[in-house]
């Protein structure tokens, strides 16, 4: 498993929309969230949370863009110039014929590549074990968790004190990771 | 409420479930013990497996003239099959990624299922053009590798060779769509399990934590795959229609192929996923909360509307192969009607035209035994369909001296069983080792579809402030 080294305190939450106010409650205070967990996608926790949009669909495009130029590039290459041959009486350059492969390649380019771009920046991975805080987040609880590593024992008890009024389940927790 | 709830949508999550008895619900297949009933339908599988391997090795060791194939019938079954299973798979794809663009929600409770009907299915159809080349050894000649033949190249004007591109990307994608979509939930059965259940799921979860931007790219990429599989998958089965329609030989050359085709594959993959889905939730009776008679109806809809679609491209066929005056199309479809194999033809008719438009009808549309009877008669259908396109039209060509009549041996027969047992084998284990709903994506539902939040048992939910009250 991978160390992090970091000293996490975190409160756990049963329902989505407490989860939404506290995640604004908390910011709004000037705190800063490490990390949210939840068993699902909430959707309108991004902006709550501060979180850019992410920036995949251009990697998508980048790697379908190569994948088109590539395929159509190869294809003119082997039939005009490496061995070029008449099929059917058309012209050595057909495009027309060109353009389903192309179209393949391209998806095909844009898919893979995509997704090996999302496990790689997510750190995911065939039997990669990553630190989890609790059995339960990917089940039915909600986790709001805040980095304390470099924090005095007042700043952790104010955050357990503020997880537990927006709302948070049970006694928030803390766990090196 | 934060999320939209209307009360118009009938709900999709029967049974007042909470986040945590959706967990329950479908992990619990994949932890008990399979009974009885799936041992014998793995051995069954395991019998028509063993058998068609028998045809299979018999095929490679002798030629596919084993098939009884001749020199006027040179695609018998084996395309029949391989166009067949490839419009199989296109409901799942549908299902996944239209559904997805279009934002229907139905589509959580039978998404998971019907992309690995894709997967098995597409895993299927690529075995018969594979073995139709005769020497499978010598298949990855299809792919343009450098070789010491010049390099020679594949000819990549060829439909055919625009077929291995279609069917390779197809399959990847898909697999790569299906794989995303399991991570967190098999993430959820690693977070339930223990001893080396947990290990093996914890090396299949690719180690998910479920962080809020991790769901961010997730979802963010679950879109543009959806985007990049909606073209995809209509490219596919038009690349396969390119097959016959790039030809010269009359009731091939159509331009009408590509939007038929299609249409066909979408309809008899709707219809396949009919009879997984009814048996899944008879096999699993856990699972009927989330597969409901609403999820039924959705697709019978879908099969109306495409079956109708598809008897207008027979009618349409039919007469613009009259107005053409050109003689060799008019023969081509009076033999498909009214030549020795008219009982093809009239199989796909009544089959694909005639009984599923009982769908028009609410009653029977909702009504599971009805739809697993016309899910079953469809796909005879659409498995006749492709038949009277390949060996009807072939049968009998320009010249009456080659003329020929094709009926299959037992080889060419056991082959189409052994994808039977193929996908069924691969089905009764997907059964027993992945969540068969999607997890998340239903949860994520739950609150505007869910029976407690719309529907008749509206307000018997907890609300998300006596939630926090009890806290």
């Amino acid at each position: 498993m991978k160390q992090l080294n970091k000293t996490i305190l975190y409160g756990l939450y049963t329902d989505e929309e407490v989860l939404m106010d506290a995640v604004r409650d908390i910011r709004e205070e000037g705190n800063e969230i490490w990390d949210v967990f939840t068993p699902f996608p909430v959707h309108g926790l991004d902006p709550v949370l501060g979180l850019k949009e992410s920036r995949l669909h251009i990697a998508g495009f980048v790697y379908g863009l190569f994948g088109a130029l590539t395929a159509f590039g190869f294809m003119t290459w082997t039939l005009t110039r490496d061995w070029p041959i008449i099929f059917g009486g058309k012209p050595y350059f057909s495009a027309p014929s060109f353009i389903p492969i192309t179209f393949e390649f391209t998806v095909l380019m844009a898919a893979v590549g995509m997704v090996v771009t999302f496990y790689l920046v997510c750190g995911l991975g065939p039997g990669v074990t990553n630190p989890y805080l609790d059995p339960r987040i990917t089940d039915d609880h909600f986790c709001v968790a805040f980095d304390v590593t470099n924090m005095s024992e007042e700043q952790r008890q104010a955050l357990e004190a503020k997880l537990l009024s927006t709302g948070a389940c049970e006694q928030p927790k803390i766990k090196n990771i | 409420m934060s999320s939209v709830v209307s009360d118009i949508r009938p709900p999709l999550v029967m049974g007042n479930k909470t986040y945590h008895q959706i967990t329950e619900d479908i992990c619990s297949p994949t932890e008990e013990l399979p009974n009885g009933k799936w041992v014998m339908l793995l051995l069954g599988a395991l019998g028509l497996l063993a058998f068609g391997a028998l045809a299979l090795f018999v095929t490679i060791w002798f030629g596919i003239g084993s098939w009884y194939l001749n020199r006027t019938v040179g695609w018998g079954w084996d395309i029949t099959n391989f166009v067949w299973w490839v419009g199989i798979g296109h409901a799942g794809t549908l299902i996944s990624a239209i559904l997805l663009l279009f934002r229907q929600k139905w589509r959580t409770g039978v998404n998971r299922a019907a992309e690995a009907m894709t997967i098995f299915a597409v895993i299927c159809a690529a075995l018969f053009p594979g073995i139709h080349m005769g020497r499978i050894w010598l298949a990855f000649f299809v792919f343009p590798y450098p070789n010491t033949r010049g390099p020679l190249w594949v000819n990549f004007n060829s439909p055919l060779l625009w077929d291995v591109f279609a069917i390779s990307t197809y399959f990847t994608v898909s697999l790569l769509f299906w794989y995303m979509g399991l991570i967190p939930d098999f993430a959820t059965i690693r977070d339930r399990a223990k001893g080396f259940r947990k290990r093996i799921y914890n090396f299949a979860s690719f180690g998910w934590t479920g962080s809020a931007k991790h769901w961010q790219r997730w979802e963010a990429m679950a879109l543009v795959l959806s985007g990049l599989a909606t073209p995809l998958v209509l490219s596919v089965h038009t690349i396969v229609s390119f097959d016959f329609a790039t030809s010269v030989v009359p009731g091939w050359h159509t331009t009408i192929f590509p939007p038929y085709f299609v249409a066909g594959a979408i309809f008899s993959g709707f219809a396949m996923v009919q009879t997984l889905m009814i048996l899944t939730s008879i096999a699993l009776p856990q699972l009927k909360d989330y597969i409901t008679q609403q999820h039924i109806e959705s697709m019978n809809k879908v099969i109306v509307l495409t079956g109708s679609i598809v008897g207008v491209a027979y009618l349409t066929e039919l007469f613009i192969a009259w107005y053409s005056g050109y003689v060799y199309e008019q023969f081509a479809f009076y033999n498909r009607a009214l030549g020795p194999y008219w009982w093809s033809y009239f199989a796909m008719m009544t089959c694909n035209v005639i009984t599923p438009q009982f769908f028009w009808v609410k009653r029977l549309r909702r009504s599971v035994l009805v739809t697993f009877i016309l899910s079953i008669v469809v796909n005879i259908g659409m498995w006749f369909e492709r038949f009277v396109i390949i060996a009807t039209t072939l049968h009998r060509d320009f010249l009456p001296s080659s003329w020929s009549y094709y009926s299959p041996s037992w080889v060419e027969v056991g082959v189409y069983l052994f994808t039977f047992g193929l996908f069924g084998v691969l089905y009764l284990i997907f059964m027993r080792v992945a969540p068969v709903v999607a997890i998340a994506e239903v949860k994520s539902i739950l609150k505007s579809s869910g029976d407690q939040y719309c529907g008749e048992n509206m307000h018997q939910h907890t609300t998300a402030e006596e939630l926090s009250s009890e806290a």
